[in-house]
């Protein structure tokens, strides 16, 4: 892509601006489906990759947002297993023992993998869980964002990506939601390979799991 | 920076009229597809569910706000699913993930690319999962319907927009469930109801957007079970409508299944949101 930019800048002089845009964008289409072509394996977009496997959940495109009001993408978390799990701030019982169990199964692990294992909690709440509501739970719930990461979608892909991680959801009315709770294992190429549905304790069969699986990936 | 790596300006000018003629042609292509379905209006509602405390606004009491959309007045037929397919071909039943459609995915077609004996072009479409469904629907701009849409258009009968205390009407349905399903499916059409929308009843089972939302089995089964922890704000949905088998079974089915099932009669239809306008109560 440097090539193209030094080259228009180049040439900025003998074309317009639209015809510059016009090139740029057809020189942009070229390169993507050019890079998708020579890429290594690991840094190919999720789209576009014929490597990464059928039972992925990074063969769906999810495009979120952090409690640092930073955007990604869901496959961002690719090349390392994820513990994963779906919430909402404003939860009163059921959400602070997600948090709780998410951390007594970090502090479980050996300490080699001990808080290497990244978290992603995506929020129901599109509507209220913004980046600063977001920030003030990870402050709240004494979270390492250099760890964990708060997130929420729009509508449409939330409910994919409960979807895809089988949990169910429904708004109530008042703010509140009734969901399926379950801290769900990926590995490193986004296949589910464990969950669990024990909230507030500790699922020693699931801790051996991610352990395991960190080890591995 | 060698001066071969750089187009021409001859070279950018051929560029750009190619990049104008594939805009056309794209064009042209999204409102040939976009022509391709029927929808029908539906007016903003208010509207009983038998779901009851629903997310929507209660502004009266056991009413919830439907807003304007428009409904396919047929559901996708296995010809147009077919054509969707080639022109994404990630949906076609080689080549897609298997994180999106079990392997019974579009099983009653005959090969990838041809429908077959078992699948005429103008028979609905079913052994979909929601996730190809879904992929359909934003094809033409459209989303699956919610729960809710769904339910509203589905209350018609052929001469009232809400024909659910009706005995006839739901022993009419309830017939249909009782049917095997083990023959051909019928081709699409038929009469209209009072929205003008047909195949609501009688013809197969539809997916609708939220149907990860309608939890009514884990829910009532449940509650006082150490399971209930799964479910934040467990026990808060309960059905307004009990007696109402006809509609309840639909959500039944729907709550038990996953995004990536497919079952020989579970199709779909879209539905597009329109601008609101006053909600008025389905007549009777």
């Amino acid at each position: 892509m440097n090539s193209t930019h030094l080259c228009d800048i180049q040439h900025h002089r003998c074309v317009s601006t639209a015809q510059r845009l016009a090139a740029l964008c057809f020189l942009g289409i070229i390169h993507v489906a050019h890079a998708a072509e020579i890429a290594p394996a690991d840094t190919i977009p999720p789209t576009v990759s014929r490597k990464l496997p059928g039972d992925s959940v990074y063969q769906l495109s999810v495009p979120l947002v952090d409690q640092a009001a930073r955007e990604f993408s869901l496959d961002r978390f690719r090349g390392k297993p994820l513990l994963v799990t779906m919430f909402y701030s404003h939860c009163p019982f059921v959400c602070p023992r997600i948090v709780e169990s998410l951390k007594k199964t970090e502090a479980a692990l050996p300490i080699a993998v001990r808080n290497k294992v990244p978290v992603l909690m995506v929020s129901f709440d599109i509507a209220r869980d913004d980046p600063t509501a977001l920030k003030a739970l990870a402050v709240e719930r004494h979270i390492d964002t250099n760890v964990w990461t708060l997130a929420r979608s729009d509508a449409a892909h939330t409910r994919k990506l409960a979807a895809i991680l089988g949990i169910q959801y429904r708004e109530l009315g008042g703010g509140d939601f009734n969901h399926t709770s379950v801290l769900l294992l990926l590995d490193r190429d986004g296949r589910i390979v464990g969950k669990t549905f024990e909230i507030g304790g500790i699922d020693p069969a699931f801790v051996k799991l991610v352990a395991k699986t960190t080890a591995r990936d | 920076m060698d001066a071969a790596d750089c187009p021409t300006r001859t070279g950018r000018r051929f560029q750009l009229s190619l990049l104008l003629a594939g805009l056309v042609l794209v064009q042209v292509w999204i409102t040939a597809s976009a022509a391709a379905a029927d929808y029908v209006p539906i007016a903003a509602s208010m509207f009983s569910s038998v779901m009851a405390n629903d997310a929507a606004i209660n502004t009266n009491v056991g009413l919830t706000q439907v807003a304007a959309f428009s409904i396919r007045q047929t559901p996708v037929t296995n010809g147009e699913y077919l054509a969707f397919a080639k022109r994404h071909r990630t949906w076609l039943r080689d080549k897609v993930p298997r994180v999106f459609a079990d392997r019974g995915y579009l099983a009653r077609w005959s090969t990838a690319t041809t429908l077959g004996e078992d699948a005429g072009p103008n028979q609905p479409v079913t052994n979909v999962s929601w996730f190809a469904a879904q992929a359909f629907c934003e094809s033409e701009n459209a989303r699956l319907p919610t729960w809710l849409e769904w339910e509203l258009v589905a209350a018609a009968d052929a001469q009232v927009k809400d024909a659910r205390a009706d005995p006839a009407w739901r022993a009419g349905i309830l017939k249909w469930y009782s049917q095997s399903s083990a023959g051909a499916l019928p081709n699409v059409g038929g009469p209209t109801n009072a929205y003008g929308v047909r195949n609501m009843h009688g013809l197969i089972w539809e997916w609708v957007d939220d149907f990860n939302a309608l939890l009514v089995s884990s829910d009532s089964r449940k509650q006082g079970d150490p399971d209930k922890l799964q479910f934040c704000g467990a026990g808060a949905i309960s059905l307004k409508d009990r007696d109402n088998y006809a509609v309840l079974m639909r959500i039944a089915l729907l709550s038990s299944l996953s995004a990536i099932d497919s079952t020989r009669n579970l199709g779909f239809r879209c539905v597009r949101p329109l601008a609101n306008t006053t909600f008025t109560e389905a007549s009777k």
